[in-house]
């Protein structure tokens, strides 16, 4: 259509102005995509922390335990329970924990820990335990041994190779106590974590604390971290009311919480920004208007009526901001990758607040084709009501006043 | 239909009413034949504009009615008058008559676009009308390169184009130099007898008033003098 023609005659007329509108919406579409994914990236990641943590995104206890953490509190943890946890569609893995407060002693010292009575496999698929372990090797079931975070057993003095007592209260209060001796040692970014925990195998920590066929907990890893919420209700739906299923979200407030206010400021950040281009593309329309307003009266003048031109003026605009939008995506493309294989890491305060959470303040962008998707089409919204200014403008015009030099 | 194309009963323009008043077309009546080749002068604020703009559908009277070829062009709805004026009334202004980004011929074809006419009628009009206006050697050139002149005589093509009935031309020459103004006014002149095309223009410029056969002379927005120059040169 000549129309269209015409717009796109009128579009490079004036090639700076275009330029400038262009590159608005080009560096808007492609900070708005940056910001976003960096956004989805933070999140990912320190939900990604959680679960490599400590906590993983979902817990099965018996009901009640979460608010009395003690061995009494604990569910007999079967084959039949097991695979009953392992039939929930998103769960992809499950590992059953004993976990209690006891004493660790050496023929030095004595101090509180944190004993976890683990399955090493099944942990290291849901938590990566092996890769946390930075001296020493692995536990296997049933071999006595046991391993000790590095501040656990910096604060005992002790190495691998060395043997540690562990007393404490067993299930139905019986005495416990046993000896170990030291496998390996692993770390934990949470200095509270890093300073208490000692890992044995499942099998000896029973033994240890006669609880036949108990565990306090069964951590749970999931097909769709992004929604832990539902999984736990496919859980809770499963297993009945004699347990109670938690997702990381209801253990850990704070680092929601934390999340939050993060994913929050990132949203101020990207109002500045749409406001920002929002003033840069209104400029450049009132400048185009005031240009042309001779030509545009002119043409009502001699015989065009307004609706056509409100057209060619809609038509204008929209190849414009599609063009911005279009190139500011595929420009963003390669930004979002660099970010995503170069991530930014911060200093100085920010990055000691994260580690006391136990985080590496390391933010890798998400490469999520939604983020691409989703702010192209918000800045492609803005532009597109912004350009309807020319067009209200063209249907208040009079010939007489806009043809007066 | 008779042969009078325009038509003003009694029309008055008036701006601040509310305020001082300022009378810039007063009473005015006035009739153009089909052919008439008018010239519109009188002193600066004389009313001129305003008079070529309440003609051309652009303005409305605030009294009285104006007659295009028997329609009462007062009556009619804004969008309906843009129309009227696509299909009925020519216009050739000062200056910037034309869209930068097109060639003279789209430029004159742009309002036989407008009009919805075919591909084949805008060939043939266009090659007509470029011959007459004597530039078919720069239809393909931009405003851009073309002279003022020049421009212009693209704007009378554009005007005519739409086949109206009439062409309204304010102060069409008041930026050309004189070889250029003259240039222009035989074209029109020679449009106005070949083709009996009604052209009514104002001026400042007393060679191109000499050139006009009826001078009508405006004062404080009223007819002061109405003449019918005695056309020596008239081929009958
Ligand atoms: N929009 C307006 N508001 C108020 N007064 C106006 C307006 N337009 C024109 N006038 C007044 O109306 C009168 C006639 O103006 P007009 O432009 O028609 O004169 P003109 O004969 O075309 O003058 P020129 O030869 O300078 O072009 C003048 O006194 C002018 O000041
Ligand atoms: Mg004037």
């Amino acid at each position: 259509m000549w129309l269209l023609g015409l717009a796109w005659k009128n579009m490079w007329r004036n090639k700076t102005r275009t330029a400038i509108t262009m590159a608005a919406i080009f560096f808007a579409v492609i900070l708005s995509v940056l910001t976003s994914s960096l956004k989805d990236g933070i999140f990912d990641n320190l939900i990604k922390n959680v679960v490599s943590f400590y906590t993983g995104y979902v817990q099965v206890h018996k009901a009640g335990y979460w608010d009395e953490q003690v061995l009494d509190n604990g569910m007999k943890y079967d084959k039949s329970l097991d695979s009953r946890i392992l039939a929930v569609s998103q769960v992809t893995g499950v590992s059953p924990r004993l976990e209690t407060f006891g004493l660790i002693a050496t023929d030095i010292n004595t101090k509180g820990c944190m004993v976890v009575g683990i399955d090493p496999d099944r942990e290291d698929k849901v938590t990566g335990l092996k890769s946390k372990v930075t001296k020493g090797t692995c536990i296997v079931p049933g071999d006595k041994k046991v391993m000790l975070s590095e501040g656990l057993a910096l604060r005992m003095k002790a190495g691998i190779g060395d043997t540690v007592y562990l007393i404490g209260q067993g299930y139905h209060g019986a005495t416990s106590a046993g000896k170990f001796e030291v496998k390996g040692l692993v770390r934990f970014g949470s200095p509270e974590l890093n300073n208490q925990l000692l890992y044995l195998s499942l099998e000896d920590a029973r033994e240890l604390y006669s609880a036949e066929d108990l565990a306090t907990s069964a951590v749970i890893s999931l097909s769709n971290p992004g929604n832990p919420g539902l999984t736990a209700d496919a859980l809770k739906q499963q297993l009945g009311n004699e347990y109670e299923i938690m997702s990381w979200e209801a253990m850990l407030p704070d680092v929601k919480q934390h999340i939050e206010t993060d994913s929050n400021s990132m949203k101020y950040i990207q109002g500045i920004l749409y406001m920002l281009v929002s003033f840069g593309i209104f400029g450049t329309l009132l400048m185009m208007m005031v240009e042309r307003k001779y030509e545009l009266g002119m043409l009502v003048a001699i015989g065009m009526k307004k609706s056509r031109l409100c057209a060619l003026m809609a038509i204008e605009s929209v190849l414009t901001v599609l063009g911005g939008c279009a190139l500011g995506i595929l420009a963003s493309i390669p930004v979002v990758y660099y970010f995503n294989q170069k991530p930014l890491r911060l200093g100085g305060e920010i990055a000691s607040i994260y580690e006391r959470f136990g985080f590496e303040a390391v933010f890798p962008t998400s490469i999520s084709p939604d983020n691409f998707i989703s702010q192209g089409i918000i800045v492609m919204v803005i532009g597109l009501i912004l350009s309807m200014y020319p067009v209200y403008k063209v249907l208040t015009i009079d010939p007489v006043t806009s043809m007066k030099r | 239909m008779s042969d009078i194309v325009i038509d003003t009963h009694n029309i008055s323009r008036v701006y601040n009413p509310t305020t001082i008043p300022i009378y810039a077309i007063r009473n005015v009546h006035l009739h153009i034949k089909r052919g008439e080749f008018t010239a519109l002068v009188g002193p600066s604020g004389s009313g001129k504009t305003t008079l070529l703009n309440l003609i051309g559908g652009l303005d409305k009277p605030d009294e009285g009615q104006i007659f295009i070829n028997g329609t009462d062009i007062t009556t009619l709805s804004p969008g309906k008058l843009i129309d009227f004026r696509l299909h009925n009334i020519g216009f050739v202004f000062q200056s910037f008559n034309l869209i930068p980004v097109l060639t003279a011929r789209e430029n004159a074809e742009f309002i036989m676009l407008l009009q919805g006419k075919s591909k084949a009628e805008r060939g043939t009009r266009m090659k007509q009308l470029f011959n007459q206006i004597d530039l078919e050697d720069k239809m393909d050139s931009r405003p851009g390169e073309l002279s003022g002149g020049q421009q212009q005589r693209v704007a009378v093509a554009r005007a005519l184009a739409s086949k109206p009935q009439f062409v309204l031309a304010d102060e069409p020459t008041a930026n050309l130099d004189s070889k250029s103004a003259s240039n222009l006014l035989d074209i029109m002149d020679k449009l106005n007898r070949e083709e009996n095309i009604t052209f009514l223009f104002s001026t400042h410029d007393q060679r191109v008033i000499d050139r006009a056969r009826r001078v009508i002379t405006l004062v404080d927005g009223q007819v002061a003098t109405d003449t019918n120059v005695i056309d020596t040169s008239a081929p009958h």
